[in-house]
């Protein structure tokens, strides 16, 4: 029993971080909008040299061969810096679909070499990212469907969130395009890697509720000396420190496939989103009349958690997954890690 | 991160597991907060444990300990709150006075103080709030004064969990004329030395919970000061960690309690609506969170790392839990959740009460939840101080 990260993997994590925070500050994000542009081919490139997009790939296709437990951090970095461009994804859902596949057609090398393959997965009624992806992954029931961007016609919903280019997809399935029909553990990937980010956009939006607390000065002195300020502040903090280690646990027990494995993911979907909410909701509360301007950087973040908290499976739906394992599996003391449950 | 037991872990629970399941009382003891009689069948259940050397399973052998790691105290804890063995009478001294003195005391003290706490011989009261400093805990004027070898000690405490029938009590007195922070010293005196009176409190449902503590011209040698002349702030905040942080409330009497609720509601599940049922896994969520959490910091901890103001975090947490996890329940039972004792028909709820009895009072204890808010603000967060 060891419930923490190694060395390496807090040093990995922490490279990803650094590199996020330096090139994706909230003025990059600023003047990608202005420019309408669907992502930073700059910051796209360091993120394939630095091999994030191939942590999860098999060595043996040219990957890290690494796993959940060390990609969760880079994703809760993600999260924190608003990342406009699809690495979390694409490293954490679709490459490790591509891997399942029998034959992915060549899309698997074409991934690791930085082409984009976009996400329709049947979790989720939108696809994010096709209009700059290089190809699609599709459902058509339970088939996998691989599609070239060429064949398929785009009409875009807009998202509240500006960096969520959502869209709906006209295609024609075809056994030429059937890759496959085991989406395997991909939903359980999506709602867990989306729980990270909300943890890392839960944070951001403390912090920038905590800088601007102590800035604003009214009667006199910073409003975050008040404590009517800080406990809010702090409640939101609390919300955090007992979503993450959630969080954690979920990806070191993604591989078992269980019911109580799948609920821990739940509950940390849950979890996170909740704590996204809250401190999303809060920060908008510290930052006063400022909170619901579009000057303000807040509503980058708050827009996020917004949209991840119903992706990949909404609160309810996630809430009967952990009602079902708390009435069929084993509950208690003893009973609170899922490799423990036969 | 490897989050299963190693065999060694397995057999230690299944060890304690065996132990527990042939000598926990196979019926509740009676209350140690009202008779003399309840507090010594805790006392002697305390040396039960003890005779087994479960009395302190963290603490070196040399004081009545088995020198485990947090992870098997944790495993430990689990299988005691599993069995649903009494509630540790002495939990101001193993948790946290035993915790402070390995770290500030003497090895004088820890031979004298340590195996008796363990076997149950003395049992500890906490005695640092006095009537004008509760959240202000700086703001205590009971006096310490040097007479040669001996403190004299003088003032009134009060708030002393389980002080009405303890045997010793760790308190915070100050220099005469000394300010604040300054001037403090964490003095060991007996509960039963010339000069100390006790008078109890009653708890809203009449249980002595808690006592004042009057102290006057109580002679205590200066050998049983715990740390340094004028360090006590410092060495109280060290036990305040460990009462706030991991040792006084781990994680698995919230996992029964909320395994206990899951049983209520399937139970009642009949007549309930469904979202009584989103209520209970939310409850059980938390406490798997909070299992998850402290299994996180005693890793942290194990490879070196110290405990710091995430503390307040956790005691912000679990005090929150206990009420709403209690209260889920009581909703449950309905008209019957304010039933004390037996009723005719048999069912009785009265455990759900005595837990949210003693929950409400979570909030309040251990540092009150605005001063939790305080510290995460101004230590973990960085805001200014008012």
């Amino acid at each position: 029993m060891q419930f923490a990260f190694t060395e390496d993997q807090l040093t990995i994590a922490q490279a990803a971080r650094d590199m996020l925070v330096e090139t994706c500050t909230p003025a990059d994000l600023r003047k990608m909008l202005e420019a309408d542009k669907p992502r930073d081919d700059a910051r796209w490139s360091t993120i394939a040299e630095m091999g994030l997009i191939g942590m999860l790939a098999p060595e043996s296709a040219g990957g890290l061969g690494m796993s959940m437990v060390d990609l969760i951090g880079i994703a809760e970095a993600a999260g924190y810096v608003g990342l406009p461009e699809p690495l979390v994804e694409l490293a954490g859902i679709t490459i490790p679909v591509l891997a399942r596949l029998d034959d992915n057609r060549g899309w698997l090398d074409k991934a690791l070499a930085g082409a984009v393959i976009a996400l329709g997965h049947p979790s989720n009624p939108f696809v994010a990212d096709a209009d700059s992806a290089d190809a699609l992954l599709l459902a058509d029931d339970d088939d996998i469907h691989l599609v070239e961007r060429s064949a398929v016609t785009l009409t875009r919903a807009e998202s509240f969130d500006p960096f969520r280019r959502l869209f709906t997809v006209e295609w024609t399935p075809s056994a030429a395009t059937k890759v496959g029909s085991d989406w395997g553990d991909s939903a359980d990937r999506g709602a867990l890697l989306a729980a990270a980010q909300m943890i890392g956009l839960a944070q951001r939006c403390i912090d920038l509720a905590v800088a601007y607390a102590k800035d604003r000065v009214q009667f006199g002195k910073p409003i975050g000396s008040t404590q009517a300020v800080k406990h809010m502040i702090s409640s939101a903090q609390v919300k955090v420190e007992f979503a993450r280690p959630v969080v954690h646990a979920a990806a070191a027990e993604l591989p078992l496939g269980t019911l109580a494995s799948r609920a821990r993911i739940a509950h940390a979907k849950i979890a996170a989103g909740a704590a996204a909410d809250v401190a999303s909701r809060m920060a908008v509360q510290a930052h006063g009349a400022m909170g619901m301007t579009y000057e303000v950087d807040l509503h980058f973040f708050l827009k996020r958690a917004f949209a991840l908290n119903y992706a990949w499976g909404t609160p309810a739906v996630h809430g009967e997954t952990v009602l079902e394992r708390i009435t069929k599996v084993r509950t208690g003391p003893d009973a609170t890690f899922a490799g423990e449950l036969a | 991160m490897i989050l299963e037991y190693t065999p060694e872990q397995r057999a230690f629970r299944a060890e304690v597991r065996r132990w527990m399941e042939a000598n926990v009382p196979k019926t509740r003891l009676p209350s140690f907060d009202l008779t003399q009689e309840g507090f010594d069948a805790h006392r002697d259940w305390e040396r039960k444990l003890n005779d087994g050397k479960w009395g302190m399973v963290t603490w070196p052998e040399a004081f009545g300990g088995r020198a485990l790691d947090l992870i098997r105290w944790l495993i430990f804890e689990e299988e005691y709150y599993r069995a649903g063995a009494p509630t540790r009478v002495n939990q101001n001294g193993i948790f946290l006075l035993g915790p402070t003195m390995m770290e500030f005391g003497t090895d004088d003290q820890k031979s004298r103080f340590l195996p008796r706490m363990a076997a149950g011989d003395d049992i500890w009261a906490q005695a640092w709030s006095e009537p004008g400093a509760g959240s202000d805990l700086a703001a205590v004027r009971s006096t310490c004064t040097l007479d040669g070898d001996h403190y004299i000690l003088n003032g009134q405490k009060i708030w002393s969990t389980r002080a009405v029938f303890a045997d010793w009590a760790f308190g915070l007195f100050r220099e005469p004329g000394s300010e604040r922070h300054k001037g403090m010293s964490l003095i060991l005196f007996s509960l039963n030395a010339p000069g100390v009176t006790r008078r109890p409190i009653a708890r809203m449902d009449g249980e002595m919970v808690f006592a004042e503590i009057f102290l006057d011209n109580v002679r205590v040698p200066v050998a049983d000061r715990l740390g340094d002349d004028g360090q006590g702030w410092h060495v109280c905040m060290a036990t305040a960690g460990f009462e706030r942080g991991l040792m006084l409330r781990s994680p698995a009497r919230y996992q029964v309690a909320a395994s206990k609720l899951i049983a209520l509601y399937e139970a009642n599940k009949a007549h309930l609506p469904p979202s009584m049922g989103e209520r209970v896994a939310q409850h059980w969520m938390d406490a798997e969170a909070y299992a998850l959490s402290i299994y996180s910091t005693a890793s942290r901890l194990q490879a070196g790392g110290a405990i710091g103001p995430e503390s307040s975090t956790n005691k912000i947490f679990w005090s929150e839990m206990d009420v709403a996890m209690h209260q889920t329940a009581l909703d449950i039972l309905g008209p019957r959740a304010e039933l004390l004792g037996q009723p005719s028909d048999g069912v009785s709820s009265v455990d759900w009460l005595d837990g949210f009895i003693f929950a409400l009072a979570g909030p309040i204890y251990a540092g009150s939840n605005e001063i939790q808010r305080n510290i995460i603000a101004e230590r973990m967060l960085g805001l200014p101080r008012a």
